[in-house]
């Protein structure tokens, strides 16, 4: 064989061996790891949902954590509650490129570069005693390199700040990558998305420090101005009146 | 047993893929603002030097010459998906700090270089070897990056607190260049000059000599 091994019919015959080889090798690694890949995302995800609520995990048990928060699907474009799918399966990131599932967003209206909106949207409620005690709401927007995904919590008055994280971003570590500084998300606790009576979110990153007192006002992130501003935009979107405000103002009058 | 043992540790330092062959420098740029990254990202890459060394020199008496590039890459983009695919079962969390760069082992000039220049002349048991140690030579540079990045920019070590931040309401204000790619290039020649120093011999003779003045005048 090696005496005319750069025929044509040996090149053939190499490169399909060598195909068939590595697209099992291949293969059979991804089948044999999904679903342990998959609960590592949906474990992502669920600890996201469970920082952003300020529930913690007792013992790395994040099931029984994760068992205080209700899941429910919202129609966007109504502001209600829908059950048109299994909010355990619905993905909104799937959903992104279909049309009759979502829809592309004017210039005007993206505020938070993210182009296409999802009709139906998954949000996370912790009931207390006195009716809502946390809402989480997912929430995304371009950054400077990266979109960031995450989740914001509202108390149970839809308007003071819970917790504020992001799950997925690919900001420069260090400056924009400080979104993940427990630090500066502590800052969110306590600040508030609208002014009463109103619902446009007035709540913006400043550069520099913001005083503690201005309940509208968030410390900006320094060396990230373009980090920042993403942060501010896509709070600005979801929280406005094409992402959740037409939703956050039925539930306010308890027709959600 | 002395030219296999000088084909797994001559890379180390005598023979380093980075300071001296100057390959790979594109990932030791990007995965060294944070030890454990590093780690993880040291022991991907000789893993995949190493598996890839070992497969193409078994086959390389039966693979055409005319398609060996190709063959190459096919086994090294494999044994990176192999990689890729077990990180993100076994170690999300890093593997979500890596993301894209597990997947640009495949144009890590190191991998090739050695399936080229090694692994295509030597028997199995041999390359394994010289991928071993290439994968130790670049693990060496990369760790001792990481470990001054992280120190100056981070004032932490494998992610311990050594030197508490300002903004931590600590003392030291964290070098910000330190967290940017760019400084790994000045780590690295700083490594390289370390290194030279040491070892004369790597040091490469100069492309001309400047001529020694003898006009009075000055130059205008």
């Amino acid at each position: 064989m090696p005496s005319n091994r750069d025929s044509v019919q040996h090149t053939i015959v190499v490169a399909f061996l060598l195909c068939v080889v590595c697209s099992v090798v291949v293969s059979t690694a991804a089948v044999l790891m999904r679903d342990k890949q998959k609960i590592n995302m949906a474990q992502e995800r669920q600890l996201n949902i469970l920082a952003a609520a300020g529930i913690p995990v007792v013992d790395g048990n994040i099931d029984a954590a994760f068992a205080q928060v209700t899941p429910r699907l919202v129609d966007l474009r109504t502001g209600r509650f829908s059950t048109d799918f299994d909010v355990n399966t619905y993905d909104a990131r799937k959903v992104i490129k279909d049309d009759m599932l979502s829809r592309a967003l004017t210039t005007t209206e993206d505020v938070a570069s993210i182009r296409r909106l999802a009709h139906y949207a998954t949000i996370y409620l912790v009931m207390g005693e006195q009716g809502i005690d946390r809402l989480i709401l997912p929430v995304y927007g371009y950054g400077l390199w990266s979109t960031l995904y995450g989740f914001i919590a509202l108390e149970g008055d839809i308007n003071t700040v819970a917790g504020l994280g992001f799950y997925e971003h690919a900001e420069t570590p260090g400056l924009g990558g400080e979104v993940d500084n427990p630090r500066w998300r502590a800052l969110w606790s306590g600040k508030q998305v609208y002014e009463p009576g109103h619902m446009q979110p007035v709540l913006f990153l400043v550069k520099g420090s913001a005083s503690a007192d201005d309940v509208h006002k968030v410390d900006g992130l320094a060396g990230a101005t373009l980090t920042s501003n993403g942060v501010t935009n896509l709070i600005h979107f979801w929280l406005g009146e094409f992402g959740f405000a037409p939703f956050l103002t039925n539930l306010k009058a308890g027709e959600a | 047993m002395s030219k296999t043992k000088d084909i797994l540790y001559a890379p180390i330092f005598a023979n380093n893929p980075i300071a001296l062959q100057i390959l790979g420098i594109c990932s030791a740029l990007a995965v060294t603002s944070s030890l454990n990254v590093t780690v993880v990202m040291c022991i991907a890459l000789t893993f995949v030097t190493a598996f890839a060394n070992l497969s193409i020199a078994s086959i390389r008496n039966i693979v055409p010459s005319n398609i060996r590039i190709i063959v190459q890459m096919t086994i090294i983009a494999s044994l990176v998906i192999l990689v890729d695919q077990i990180l993100k079962a076994y170690a999300y969390g890093i593997s979500k700090q890596l993301s894209v760069f597990v997947g640009l082992i495949i144009t890590n000039c190191i991998v090739m270089g050695r399936a080229e220049a090694f692994a295509m002349q030597n028997p199995p048991w041999p390359s394994f070897l010289d991928g071993i140690g290439n994968g130790l030579g670049y693990s060496v540079v990369l760790l001792f990056v990481a470990a001054i990045r992280e120190f100056f920019g981070s004032g932490t070590l494998f992610g311990y607190e050594i030197m508490t931040l300002t903004t931590n309401g600590g003392w030291y204000y964290s070098n910000g260049l330190m967290l940017l790619p760019p400084s790994a290039f000045f780590v690295i020649g700083g490594f390289i000059w370390i290194l030279r120093t040491l070892k004369t011999d790597q040091c490469e003779a100069a492309d001309f000599k400047i001529a020694p003045n003898n006009k009075s005048e000055p130059a205008l």
